[in-house]
């Protein structure tokens, strides 16, 4: 057991899989030599050298179809979109090409290949450098999309999605890098498709991900020992494929639900959540359940803005303390 | 610069590096493609084909000639005019004609349609219908080569059009830096869809004369000349596999038909659909097998054979059933499902 920042998890789980596989290759602008402008990659050109780890011309385009055209046949690559906001000069291969070749080839084509990105805010860049754009990804058929919140879970969830045979969104979380988790020493593989709870509690669910995820314990923590309101958490993790079990087995033994989301409010994960939970746990719920989000604009540079745009511990602490005792 | 009819015209000498039997199979997959095309249209006026079509009449050329210097091995990637590249893999007719008339016995089952044909057993990793998405694609796949030390060669076929768009450039660019055994092919139409290309792009070769920005020789072939394209290709093919790195060639060629089964090609200036039809390759190879001493009636027992073919993949196809319903889901994650939750 090692205390591990996220940031070195992230290579510590590439380097786990390029040591166990040679035909796992990695990709991307800066990454290489320069270890990344997140430092999120640092050793990696070196120990694994030139071929497999490779630094890119700034081409969103041409890193995520050569992605693909090495998946296709026969490599497991791993492609470094510095931004999730850059998905956007590089969407036909998210949405129209990795996510449907095997559909449209009749399951001829495959697609084993993993993207991972900066997402989210904190880092006071503005509107274009620092969104959550995993909505984006979770509404495409064919994707896999994952969020890690953990140093551990990022080192398990990377070797889960670089085993996986279908292509996997791997969301980092820019403010989480410089967070420090316990981690285990070996190997460590985890299972996409899985929630984790990790609080245990019986007033009300809190579905998080991601940065959201310390942020919704905080604020359970603060209900707990100012209002005695014993929340469970919910770290979502896999938003595709969802773990619906793991939720409707929790609101089913607190009867309230809230999502926390850094997303813009439309279309939010959680708004797909809630959904499920008004079509089969309808009667579990004891009071509607609530979404926590981003009000439904870009994000501003300025601190003092961007700090309030996005939920804080002390705003779903409010919000769920209300709804509780309204 | 010499213009394609100046070219032809200048062809003194019968070269014989290429030899007969290459000849005959260059001729056989041309005759195969313009039947094949030209079924899958009278199909289509019979509402036998449904959705879009965008047929490769008058380009037969191109796919033979890169087609056939091919090696078991290569990949292509196809553009949604990619019938032709896919026949000339050697594809079954049926395959196409049946995923073009969205049967069960289609190359995917329906599941695809014309825009999207693929038969990786083929070497066939796809059709694609975004325009330049796939020349990134061939990079990787090429990439793959490189890394692993194989032989194949990546050939990416698509049109004028292509050539304005970013992914165009950034693959060149990329290729052109990995050193990548891959092949861009430019099919010049002298139409992006509707609107010829000329009025749209600041060179006149719209791809070829973009080649010096990524340090590449500029390259443009009578692309209804399938000699010139089997050289072309061939070379092309001797460099990716020696380790010097991609090539892009603009083969000069022209549609006889509109852009999509949608477009009846009125903004054709009149004369040169009659014009190019002087041209047509099909023509240019008979005469050419004529001169090389081909029979004719060995000529006359490809054509009558290929078009027994087409009649019988017709038959098979319109025999066919449709897709079973329960193929609507299979086949979206690797697990052969569409299961998104637990």
């Amino acid at each position: 057991m090692a205390e591990l920042t996220y940031r070195d998890a992230v290579a510590r789980g590439i380097a786990q899989e390029m040591t166990r596989d040679p035909d796992v290759v990695f990709l991307g602008e800066d990454v290489a030599k320069a270890g990344g402008v997140f430092k999120a990659t640092v050793g990696l050109f070196e120990q694994f050298g030139p071929l497999r780890v490779r630094d890119t011309p700034i081409s969103e385009q041409a890193i995520l179809g050569a992605a693909m055209g090495a998946a296709m046949t026969g490599l497991k690559p791993i492609a470094e979109i510095m931004f999730s906001d850059f998905f956007a000069v590089c969407f036909d291969y998210i949405a129209n090409e990795f996510a449907k070749s095997r559909y449209m080839s009749n399951g001829q084509v495959k697609c084993p290949l993993v993207v991972r990105t900066g997402n989210g805010a904190g880092s006071r860049f503005g509107a274009q450098h620092s969104q959550s754009v995993e909505n984006w990804c979770m509404m495409i058929p064919g994707l896999k999309v994952v969020a890690p919140s953990s140093p551990r879970d990022v080192i398990g969830l990377m070797a889960a999605a670089v085993r996986d045979p279908d292509p996997v969104i791997f969301f980092e979380h820019k403010s989480l890098y410089a967070t420090k988790g316990e981690v285990p020493d070996g190997e460590i593989v985890d299972t996409l498709g899985t929630a984790k709870i990790v609080r245990s509690g019986k007033d009300a669910t809190i579905l998080a991900l991601a940065l959201m995820v310390p942020r919704a314990l905080a604020a359970a923590d603060k209900l707990k020992n100012e209002h005695g309101i014993d929340c469970e958490v919910v770290d979502v993790r896999s938003l595709v494929p969802l773990d619906t079990q793991t939720i409707l087995g929790s609101v089913a033994r607190t009867h309230r639900l809230f999502t926390v989301e850094e997303n813009p409010r439309l279309c939010g994960w959680g708004a797909e959540i809630v959904s499920i939970v008004a079509d089969e746990a309808f009667y579990e719920l004891d009071g509607p359940p609530v979404r926590i989000t981003t009000p439904h604009i870009p994000l501003p540079a300025a601190d003092i803005l961007e700090d309030i745009a996005l939920p804080t511990a002390d705003r779903i602490a409010d919000r769920v303390r209300k709804s509780l005792q309204s | 610069m010499a213009t394609v009819e100046d070219r032809a015209l200048s062809k003194t000498s019968l070269n014989d590096d290429i030899g007969e039997e290459t000849r005959l199979r260059l001729y056989r997959v041309q005759v195969e493609i313009r039947e094949a095309e030209q079924r899958a249209f009278d199909l289509f006026l019979q509402n036998l084909v449904k959705g879009t079509s965008h047929l490769s009449l008058g380009q037969e050329a191109v796919a033979a000639g890169f087609a056939v210097a091919m090696k078991p091995g290569d990949l292509s990637f196809c553009t949604y005019r990619g019938h032709a590249h896919t026949l000339a893999r050697g594809v079954p007719i049926e395959k196409v004609l049946g995923e073009l008339m969205q049967r069960d016995n289609g190359l995917m089952r329906g599941k695809g349609g014309s825009m999207h044909l693929t038969s990786t057993d083929h070497g066939v990793m796809g059709s694609y219908a975004i325009i330049g998405a796939h020349l990134p694609i061939a990079c990787g796949a090429a990439w793959r080569a490189q890394y692993k030390g194989a032989k194949d060669v990546s050939v990416c076929f698509f049109g004028d059009g292509t050539t304005n768009i970013g992914a165009f450039h950034e693959a060149l660019n990329f290729a052109a830096v990995w050193k990548l055994p891959v092949i861009f092919v430019c099919e010049n139409n002298l139409y992006m869809e509707y609107t010829p290309i000329g009025d749209v792009t600041a060179v006149q070769h719209p791809a070829a004369d973009r080649a010096s920005a990524y340090g590449l020789p500029r390259i443009v072939v009578d692309g209804n000349d399938a000699d010139e394209v089997y050289r072309a290709a061939a070379a092309a093919y001797e460099k990716a596999r020696a380790g010097n790195g991609p090539s892009l060639i603009e083969c000069m060629t022209y549609r006889h038909s509109g852009h999509s089964r949608a477009d009846p090609a009125k903004y054709r200036p009149d004369g040169e659909l009659e014009k190019w039809k002087e041209r047509d390759p099909i023509k240019i190879y008979r005469e050419r097998l004529k001169q090389f001493g081909i029979a004719d009636n060995v000529i006359a027992g490809i054509d009558a054979d290929v078009k027994q073919q087409v009649d019988d993949a017709t038959e098979k196809c319109k025999a066919a059933p449709m897709p079973p319903l329960d193929i609507l889901t299979t086949d979206v994650y690797a697990d052969g499902g569409w299961a998104w939750r637990n």
